[in-house]
């Protein structure tokens, strides 16, 4: 199984930081930066997005969103899925919130993401990065930035492992 | 947690249903704080509160619960209804189910009532006190209150005083705390406590002794006169024998223990005055509590009226 080593993903993370340094904390022009994470994964990654940016000189706000209560398949399932608290300690009012995932692929959780945020006030201006991109949208939502684009590999599963949670970084596709 | 369409008793639940649904409540508690209390979970979804016994509180925790869920709420109440007409529950079953509901939440003061509707209809049926048998949305929020509070229940001491024998909620609360790992003691006039070689718990008689054991958390019940033919004792001698009174707040509060209550709070029989200004009084905690947890309650129950079996 082809996979991705903890060395390209800390390469990957800063290479990451510093296209929001570039484009998107220069574009903000005067409005509060916000790096969102979508739990779980999502949070781990925009902790470290919010560190880097601070070593840069950047200070950027950190929140974690839960979507399980806005996903549009919880009739679907049988089985509930279990919630994870949100952290989201601000207003989204005129900010410039970047949404952070682990793994892209239909947009439906990106979907429900946009959700949750209008309800904690109306942001100026929402981006989307995710760490990967398998491919396989059903829904018109594209990506501002893609750390890893497995799109064109036809994998049908992508794993991201993550220190603060399972002990290692890897991808595995 | 797996697929489960009711709710009607504590024991019914395995230890992965109760920490699922304790956890929930958590990340329900997070909706109160922002500036748009509810989610859109139970959009379209149909809720019913069926309430042959009087109540407020816990009808009103459930409907909130309800609406935060994004459920459409309808009171059938009981005094207005064809149930003083003579319907029979069965008939009133096959009424409730044309109406197409999702969750149907019973309060009925026969014992097995809610158990007898689940198995006859398609929704969801969540049992908000059936007697003297059980009220586990009670436990829940009670658990949730301890988890919040002490951080954890497992270890925890809790001793309920006043009428057990008669009281849904000293049975559904006590069997998730001991699920969960605390201690449950109870205390009461004689003849409405059971014996601890029929309940396991043990029973205490008097205040000293649980001053001794020292619990974390004195649990008050409701003096229920209304289920009792015959007050079987004045409200002044219960109040001097068994309530938390100035001098026992007093060293209560030297003990650093929690007070709690079902509601609704008889002052002067069951506790002080003084006693619902003290700072570990946890009442109003378990009212906001309750909202949260029979939101996790309701968001994961199943109903089967998707289905067409």
């Amino acid at each position: 199984m082809p996979s991705i080593s903890k060395e390209q993903i800390e390469r990957a993370l800063d290479a990451w930081a510093a296209h929001l340094l570039q484009t998107t904390a220069a574009a903000q022009q005067g409005s509060t930066l916000a790096i969102v994470g979508i739990v779980s994964n999502g949070d781990v990654l925009a902790q470290r997005l919010v560190e880097k940016l601070a070593s840069a000189g950047c200070h950027a706000l950190y929140g974690a969103i839960d979507i399980t209560l806005y996903r549009d398949d919880i009739d679907l399932r049988g089985k509930r899925p279990a919630l994870r608290s949100s952290h989201l300690p601000f207003s989204t009012d005129d900010l410039t919130l970047v949404l952070v995932d682990d793994v892209l692929s239909t947009g439906r959780t990106a979907r429900a993401a946009l959700d949750v945020l209008w309800e904690y006030g109306r942001p100026e201006r929402v981006e989307l990065h995710c760490l990967t991109d398998r491919g396989g949208r059903q829904l018109p939502i594209q990506p501002d930035y893609i750390a890893f684009d497995l799109s064109a590999e036809q994998s049908p599963e992508v794993k991201v492992f993550l220190t603060e949670t399972d002990g290692r970084d890897e991808i595995t596709f | 947690m797996n697929p489960r369409k009711d709710l009607i008793t504590i024991d019914a639940l395995n230890d992965e249903d109760i920490r699922t649904i304790l956890d929930s409540t958590s990340a329900m508690k997070d909706i109160f704080t922002r500036s748009v209390k509810k989610v859109p979970a139970l959009k379209g979804k149909s809720v019913l509160t069926l309430f042959y016994e009087p109540s407020t509180r816990t009808r009103s925790s459930f409907e909130v619960a309800a609406h935060r869920l994004s459920a459409d709420v309808t009171t059938f109440t009981v005094s207005t209804s064809s149930v003083v007409k003579g319907e029979s529950v069965h008939d009133t079953i096959d009424t409730l189910m044309s109406m197409k509901m999702d969750y149907i939440i019973v309060r009925h003061k026969h014992s097995g009532i809610p158990a007898v509707i689940a198995r006859h209809c398609k929704a969801s049926v969540i049992n908000a006190g059936d007697g003297s048998h059980a009220h586990p949305s009670q436990a829940f929020l009670d658990a949730f209150t301890i988890k919040e509070k002490y951080g954890d229940v497992a270890g925890r001491r809790v001793v309920i005083i006043g009428d057990i024998l008669h009281s849904r909620v000293a049975r559904s609360t006590s069997t998730i705390l001991r699920r969960l790992g605390a201690e449950v003691a109870y205390m009461g006039p004689g003849p409405l406590v059971p014996p601890q070689q029929h309940t396991g718990i043990p029973r205490f008689t008097n205040w000293d002794q649980i001053f001794e054991w020292k619990p974390d958390v004195i649990y008050l019940l409701r003096v229920q006169n209304e289920r009792i033919d015959s007050p079987f004792f004045p409200a002044a001698d219960y109040h001097a024998a068994f309530g938390v009174t100035e001098e026992r707040l007093r060293r209560i509060d030297d003990l650093d223990m929690g007070i709690m209550h079902p509601g609704p709070v008889n002052r002067g029989v069951e506790i002080c005055d003084a006693a619902m200004d003290y700072r570990n009084c946890l009442i109003n905690n378990q009212v906001e509590n309750g909202i949260a947890a029979r939101m996790s309650i309701l968001y994961h129950l199943t109903p089967k009226t998707q289905s067409n079996d």
